[in-house]
């Protein structure tokens, strides 16, 4: 379908005027973007007529079985699965880095195997690293990046010919300065070091196409609620050998085939790793969000978004005082800070305005550290943004600096 | 009332009581994780009165201006009455509306204040939510 920003605005719930109160200037897409309709109403859909899931003996029940392993099949060839077994349902992207290092890490990392991830990594993947390194003793080996945000290749190299290194794990697309590590290049020569890699798509998943086996990452990790879905639900890709012989990561029911008083065994994948009731009408409303998105080309996609990232890069770097930290090549979000004044009043005074936009460390505090600067503000763009709502920050920052700059 | 009044901003621009304290009888420093803003603050106590107060800090301007202003009140005031300050004086020293995404950026002068007396008491640090009185908030903004 062709990409009419004004029709797709028209899909977005949070987009329509009510009474006297216009809708927001929504730049913060890359902390949650807005939910589309069709979501909404899958959701709705499911919760009206729901039953729980691999468990009833009547219809509705099975009505909901077949809704939600739909799903996974509508997730599997969005990213080019090649099994529908590889595709895990998850809380969110954040579960989904906590199960592999709690599943795969606890049963394959030693004290003093290393894990290798980089400088632009989210907190939800960095912490749960940091908590193997406290109970296990492993060791963390950083990939720094210069102020384009390139990713050292040199040092990533040199880090691949340590000792034990068994896992890479990087981000698709930082969520600060919106650049993007190359990937394929960075897990070939993983697998060549003999590690396995892990990607954290939770920032790149809306603005670019996966293809997980042309990538040939071993785990791959999003959200729903940045791709225009529900909260409360995310996916972890896996590849079927590895899914099929780790531990499982919560108990519960579902996921067992026999528990005795002494032991239990698990059933096949992916419901080993989905103990409980899952998160069903999130994934199914999900499902519905990438039927939605997918309908539009990933090009007129790639194409909006890039004009809307030059526009703000225009804008912004237009007005003194602010100094932009995304480079020129970066994609979705776009950081900077403004001289002498806070994130957290830039995005305030934003705010007075209408417009909503993120400040602070981003859940990227290792990559502020780096950068030198105790936070940020982050402008991000969805599909349903427009170069007129961008227009409106720049009169608020010359605000911002109007009222800070008085003595 | 604007956030960015004018007292405020004058606080901000012009911190009063910033600096360190040689004779500083306790010191104590605390962060407000969201968002980094940070405050140590110095007191000299003596016969159970706040004799000496000076503070360091960065972030925004509500944090740095709410501590300043909080600063000017802490001389000559006894560990009791220090010891009984509540979110509703800081409201009522910045006089503006806080809203609930600001009132940690408000509040961290007091609770800095709350954990250096106890760190005096010789009692150990408390969490945010015995400082900040969210419950009473209700999403509301609070005026003056």
């Amino acid at each position: 379908m062709k990409l009419d920003v004004e029709q797709v605005r028209s899909m977005f719930p949070a987009l329509q005027s009510k009474g006297d109160t216009t809708p927001p200037v929504y730049l913060d897409s890359a902390a949650q973007s807005l939910i589309v309709q069709a979501s909404l109403n899958a959701v709705v859909q499911f919760e009206t007529s729901r039953a729980n899931v691999h468990r009833g003996m009547y219809p509705l029940a099975e009505q909901a079985t077949g809704a939600y392993e739909n799903a996974r099949r509508t997730v599997q060839p969005f990213l080019h699965a090649a099994h529908p077994q590889e595709i895990v349902f998850t809380k969110n992207g954040t579960e989904g880095t906590n199960l592999v290092a709690q599943s795969w890490g606890r049963a394959n990392l030693q004290a003093d195997d290393a894990v290798v991830l980089s400088i632009l990594e989210h907190h939800s993947n960095v912490v749960p690293w940091l908590q193997l390194k406290r109970e296990k003793g492993i060791r963390l080996e950083w990939i720094d990046c210069d102020k384009q945000g390139n990713l050292g290749q040199e040092q990533y190299r040199q880090a691949l010919q340590k000792k034990n290194v068994k896992l890479v794990t990087l981000t698709g697309q930082s969520n600060v300065l919106g650049v993007r590590p190359p990937l394929k290049k960075m897990i070939q020569l993983a697998h060549e070091a003999g590690a396995i890699t892990a990607v954290d798509a939770a920032q790149l998943v809306v603005h670019y196409p996966i293809d997980v086996q042309n990538l040939d990452c071993d785990f791959l990790t999003f959200s729903g609620h940045k791709i225009y879905g529900p909260t409360g639900i995310g996916v972890l890709y896996g590849k079927r050998a590895h899914l099929e012989t780790m531990p499982p990561f919560l108990g519960g029911g579902s996921m067992i085939q026999w528990v005795e008083r002494e032991d239990f065994t698990t059933t096949d994948i992916p419901t080993k790793f989905e103990a409980g009731t899952p998160p069903t009408a999130q994934a199914v409303g999900l499902a519905a969000a990438l039927q939605w998105l997918t309908q539009y080309r990933w090009e007129d996609i790639e194409r909006h978004e890039q004009r809307l990232f030059r526009h703000a890069q225009d804008i912004l770097s237009a007005i003194k005082g602010v100094q932009i930290l995304s480079p020129a090549t970066a994609s979705g979000c776009l950081s900077f800070t403004l001289d002498g004044i806070h994130p957290h009043d830039v995005a305030e005074i934003l705010s007075q305005r209408g417009v909503c936009m993120r400040a602070g460390h981003h859940c990227a505090q290792p990559l502020h550290d780096h950068l030198g600067i105790p936070g940020s503000v982050r402008l991000s763009i969805g599909i349903y943004n427009t170069e007129a709502e961008i227009d409106c920050v720049a009169p608020a920052l010359k605000h911002a600096i109007h009222l800070f700059s008085k003595s | 009332m604007d956030l960015y009044a004018e007292n405020v901003l004058d606080h901000y621009r012009h911190p009063r009581n910033q600096g360190t304290l040689k004779d500083a009888t306790v010191s104590h420093a605390e962060k407000n994780w969201s968002c980094g803003d940070e405050i140590t603050m110095h007191l000299r106590i003596e016969d159970g009165v706040i004799r000496t107060v000076r503070w360091e800090g960065t972030g925004c301007a509500i944090s740095q201006a709410a501590m300043s202003l909080l600063s000017e009140k802490l001389e000559g005031v006894t560990l009791k009455k220090a010891a009984e300050l509540q979110q509703k004086d800081i409201f009522r020293l910045l006089g503006v509306p806080i809203s609930p995404r600001r009132l940690q950026c408000a509040l961290i002068g007091l609770h800095t204040l709350k954990n250096a007396l106890r760190k005096e008491r010789g009692e150990p640090p408390h969490g945010w939510m015995d400082t900040a009185e969210t419950d009473s908030m209700d999403g509301a903004t609070f005026g003056t």
